[in-house]
């Protein structure tokens, strides 16, 4: 932003390729020590925090707005796999279907009225015919909804007992994703854009829990906690036993000298790499045209100086709007992304400090504004959560090992395993503080 | 030697001059009034007086004492006091706490300098429990020059007290003004009201593009037909 | 109708808890609210400095009850509260010094503060991981009744019990007792009125002479305070978990927000006006009903939200204040 930190092109022109070069060697070091499958696994993850770090610096690298709530529309955008991809329940759509829609556009309708009311009445009627209407809207909306849900809940509930999906194509499900995230987006931004930047901070923070408390308790649609498993793979990744079960794979892999069951694992594993890098440099490559596109050169302008900006008959808020939705469509994407990976839905694992927070982490050591630092960061600080996690224990087991044993020292050892939460901050508090501009500074 | 003696003022906000050896002196219990067309530096001027501008040449004394080198708070404990143009009392807190917050770096009892200012402007007596923020303009600039007068300065700066407020208040504001000059206060004031403001001058500043054009008695300048043509509007 | 046991049912299960919790949520919001105006930043670390600073007062009360102290009838918390709020305070004096002022001096963005709260929230909940760890944790002693169910129904022989737990009525208590100091400092002081000055006007504020480090550093200590104070409250009323004070983080800045950011007073209105709704919304009201119309048999429970969604109702709340009046209830700095 507006911190500027003069030796930040140190390294120039090489800065860049050196540093994504370095991450490179770690994961080598990784598929050495650790074998390919672990090194893999974090590369992928790495490649979808990248996508999540791609959309949130659209909208702090190029608009300043600060999202807090990334995790809701990440877990948005996972919903997208469940109702695309996974095969349609026996009896629910028709069953439950038409109540929940009927309940939806009941729903849909009292607000749109509440919205006619606001434009047409002044003072005290309209309070009143807002409030009636909102109430009046809500009670028919939990009649219809909550009755067509027990339909649903009641189908097969140790498997099901869900909506279930289309059985569609998981690849479709990512645009969906996308959409899905970029429709709450818009009803934030909304409604706290324009407004003080604080504000849209606060209300992404509430959108976010509330988006993962659905997902955790509306059981028709998710199975809240009891997860939704089989996630179909999407095209072209075949299932491992798929793999083993093929002759030519299986003499393929005796020739290379590996074990098919580990050879399927990596190969599995590959395609998605490939799979996520064709969807991320898609991503920056539309994001670098768009940077430099007018559109760009105005969002930019706009931040640098709003004032100056909305003077020049800029319609600054619509231009937030946009750039508000658009990277959250990012996340929502990249929210499909990592359920198709996982190959199931746990809400119960949507955390905002790891799916909000970290992200920030990433945006900024990678460095606002610039999509390429996004990346790197996204990969470097994924890289370094994983790690964390085992070098915790190492290094505590190593600081406290001249202690003599006992209640201290064995609460240390257990708390090793929280330090990676104060590490990350102490990450962000000194990248803000002594490099604000990241990594890989913006040009 | 002048009570106030800004001498050769030479600076600005950032790389370019604002101030071009500008100078002005204001008398013991006089007025003191700076005026000019717009962006010609006289809020800049009295903004370098109060040590709100860095100096790149020129100073700066009060009292036979070089204060060039002191921050405005530093200036207000030497007897400096200054009421900006906007923004000039706290909002959400009452009259009387706003003449409080005046008088924070006073340690004595500052009761009778608020019964000075109270007779001074009755008005705010009246409504010292209300919250500034609810009076009206006028009573407003009351409050603002109240809260400046309750460190007992020597020396009171005046950003254009009478923008935006009617003619009848602005000639009250003004009775109010020789008022306080009456009591042995110096007054340095910037007005965009040239003619009315030079009626009460005991000394006008014309200044042009950061520098002194025409210096002389308020009424000297009234007379004079080139500022009169120039700057008064005929 | 039973007009009588109604009254009593709502009294318990939503009159009584939803006070508790306002008291709670208004202490919070108020230490949201004065960093906003005095700093002009919404502090994301509001939350887990309430955790640490309930964190504090646990470990105090564990050393005070293995020294034998305790205080009767009360918990032994309320003894470890000033210890635990000195802790805290110089915790975020050494935050102060160390994070804060940095930008304060480059006057930085408002939204660069706030990332930065964000970054001392991570921080400040590792520490607080790391000192008392992320189980859930009681630490209240003493009564746990001042009306317990079985005595009051002895008493008055309604069918409806009515309950009221020495945390309720300590909160109650405490909070009113601080509320009054906090506006008494703000009001009558010299100090106090020089920050109201500061949040009022802050140029003028330095023209008359205050001195903002002064201003910034009683502020903080204040926010500590009440972080540390409304976190052990709530505390000993329900229990302790880090995690659910970072949750409490969206119902205090809505509590805030409602009030209107940098109202003191709008603070508190803000806070009991979430605690109702959020109470009131997620209660079953069946058995209300059922005392007042004996006839109507409802199915479900006459519950419009369940429990999981209290959050929604905080944030429903906080979309409308935004929508229709942004500046909050009581004219906020914000907009």
């Amino acid at each position: 932003m507006s911190l500027r930190q003069p030796d930040a092109a140190a390294g120039g022109r090489l800065r860049a390729p050196l540093l994504f070069a370095a991450m490179a060697a770690l994961v080598a070091i990784e598929a050495a020590t650790g074998g390919w499958n672990t090194a893999l696994g974090i590369v992928n993850m790495g490649l979808i925090s990248a996508v999540l770090a791609l959309g949130v610096n659209m909208q702090w690298g190029y608009a300043g707005l600060f999202n807090t709530g990334i995790v809701g529309f990440l877990a948005l955008g996972g919903l997208a796999p469940v109702l695309i991809a996974m095969p349609p329940t026996p009896g629910a759509f028709a069953g439950g279907g038409p109540g929940i829609a009927l309940a939806a556009l009941v729903a849909l309708a009292s607000v749109i009225a509440a919205i006619a009311v606001n434009r047409r009445l002044r003072g005290r009627p309209r309070a009143i015919a807002i409030i009636a209407i909102l109430v009046a809207g809500f009670f028919a909306y939990r009649a219809l909804f909550d009755r067509a849900v027990a339909v649903i809940q009641a189908i097969n509930p140790s498997a099901q007992g869900n909506l279930g999906g289309l059985g569609l194509p998981v690849l479709l499900a990512w645009p969906v994703g996308a959409l899905f995230a970029a429709g709450a987006a818009w009803i934030i931004g909304k409604t706290a854009l324009g407004l003080r930047s604080d504000y849209l901070a606060i209300a992404t923070l509430g959108i976010g829990e509330i988006i993962v408390a659905v997902l955790r308790n509306e059981e028709w649609l998710s199975r809240g906690v009891m997860n939704v498993n089989g996630i179909p793979r999407p095209w072209p990744v075949p299932y491992e036993v798929q793999l083993q079960a093929d002759p030519a794979f299986v003499s393929r892999m005796a020739g290379l000298g590996v074990d098919p069951v580990t050879g399927s694992t990596i190969m599995v594993k590959l395609l998605y790499t490939g799979l996520f890098l064709v969807v991320l440099l898609a991503l920056i490559w539309a994001a670098q045209m768009a940077l430099k596109s007018p559109w760009g050169r105005m969002m930019r302008a706009i931040r640098d100086n709003e004032i100056a900006a909305a003077a020049m008959g800029k319609d600054v808020t619509r231009r937030h709007l946009q750039i508000f939705v658009i990277g959250s469509a990012v996340c929502g994407l990249a929210g499909a992304m990592m359920i198709t990976l996982d190959g199931q839905m746990t809400p119960g694992s949507y955390n905002p400090l790891r799916y909000t927070f970290l992200i920030w982490v990433m945006v900024i050591v990678g460095g606002s504004g610039n999509n390429w630092g996004s990346v790197l960061g996204g990969m470097l600080i994924w890289y370094l959560w994983i790690k964390a996690e085992a070098w915790g224990p190492v290094l505590m087991s190593f600081l406290t090992a001249g202690m003599a044993e006992g209640a201290l020292k064995s609460h240390l050892l257990d708390s090793a395993a929280h330090m990676r939460l104060f590490t990350m901050g102490l990450i962000l508090l000194l990248v803000l503080r002594f490099a604000p501009r990241g990594l890989l500074p913006e040009k | 030697m002048s009570f106030l003696l800004a001498e050769g003022m030479t600076g600005g906000y950032g790389a370019a001059d604002i101030l071009h050896g500008c100078t002005l002196k204001v008398e013991k219990g006089q007025i003191a009034v700076i005026v000019g067309p717009n962006g010609a530096g006289k809020s800049t001027a009295m903004k370098a007086v109060f040590g709100m501008l860095k100096l790149r040449a020129g100073h700066v004394i009060l009292d036979g004492e070089d204060i060039t080198a002191l921050t405005p708070q530093a200036r207000v404990a030497k007897g400096m006091g200054f009421v900006p143009q906007v923004n000039n009392v706290f909002p959400t807190m009452s009259v009387e706490e706003n003449l409080e917050m005046g008088a924070f770096l006073r340690r004595d009892d500052f009761r009778d300098t608020m019964e000075q200012v109270y007779d001074l402007f009755p008005i705010l007596k009246q409504k010292r429990r209300q919250n500034a923020g609810e009076l009206s303009g006028g009573q407003r600039q009351q409050v603002a020059v109240g809260r400046a007068l309750m460190t007992r300065p020597k020396l009171l700066m005046l950003d254009e007290p009478t923008a935006g407020v009617s003619p009848i208040v602005m000639d009250e504001l003004f009775d109010r003004i020789i008022e306080v000059a009456r009591t042995g206060i110096s007054i340095l004031m910037v007005e965009q009201n040239a003619r009315q403001a030079l009626e009460i001058a005991d000394m006008g500043y014309v200044l042009v593009q950061g520098a002194n054009r025409y210096t002389d008695t308020g009424a000297a300048l009234m007379a004079d037909p080139e500022v009169r043509r120039t700057f008064l509007g005929g | 109708m039973d007009i009588l046991n109604a009254l009593v049912a709502l009294l318990n299960f939503v009159v009584i808890p939803a006070t508790a919790y306002g008291a709670q949520l208004a202490l919070g919001a108020l230490g949201v609210t004065l960093i906003y105006g005095i700093l002009r930043f919404s502090n994301f670390a509001h939350g887990d400095t309430m955790a640490f600073g309930t964190a504090m007062t646990i470990l105090v009360t564990w050393a005070l009850q293995a020294a034998g102290i305790t205080l009767g009838p009360l918990p032994t918390a309320l003894l470890a509260l000033p210890f635990a709020i000195a802790l805290t305070a110089g915790l975020v004096l050494a935050t102060d010094r160390v994070v804060y002022d940095y930008y304060r001096r480059v006057r930085a963005a408002p939204v660069i503060l706030v990332m930065v709260s964000v970054g001392v929230m991570f921080v400040m909940n590792g520490l607080t991981r790391f000192v008392i760890g992320v189980d859930e944790i009681n630490f209240a002693d003493g009564a746990r009744f001042v009306i317990s169910a079985r005595g009051f129904r002895e008493a008055t022989g309604l069918a409806e019990p009515l309950t009221l737990r020495s945390s309720q009525l300590i909160t109650l208590i405490t909070a009113a007792l601080v509320v009054w100091a906090l506006f008494w400092f703000l009001g009558r002081t010299r100090t106090g009125k020089s920050m109201r000055a500061f949040s009022d006007n802050e140029d003028l504020a330095l023209l008359s002479g205050i001195n903002p480090n002064r201003v910034v550093a009683v502020t903080w200590i204040i926010a500590a305070a009440l972080a540390t104070t409304a976190g052990t409250l709530y505390g000993l009323d329900k229990s302790f978990k880090a995690f659910n004070y970072f949750q409490l983080l969206l119902p205090i800045f809505a509590a805030a927000v409602v009030g209107g950011l940098g109202s003191p007073v709008g603070a508190i209105a803000g806070g009991f006006v979430i605690a109702f709704s959020e109470v009131g919304v997620t209660y079953a009201w069946k058995k209300v009903a059922g005392y007042l119309i004996p006839a109507w048999q409802p199915e479900g429970l006459l519950q419009l939200l369940s429990t999981e969604y209290k959050f929604a109702v905080s944030f429903a709340i906080l979309i409308i204040v935004l929508l229709f009046k942004p500046t909050g209830l009581f004219k906020g700095k914000a907009v």
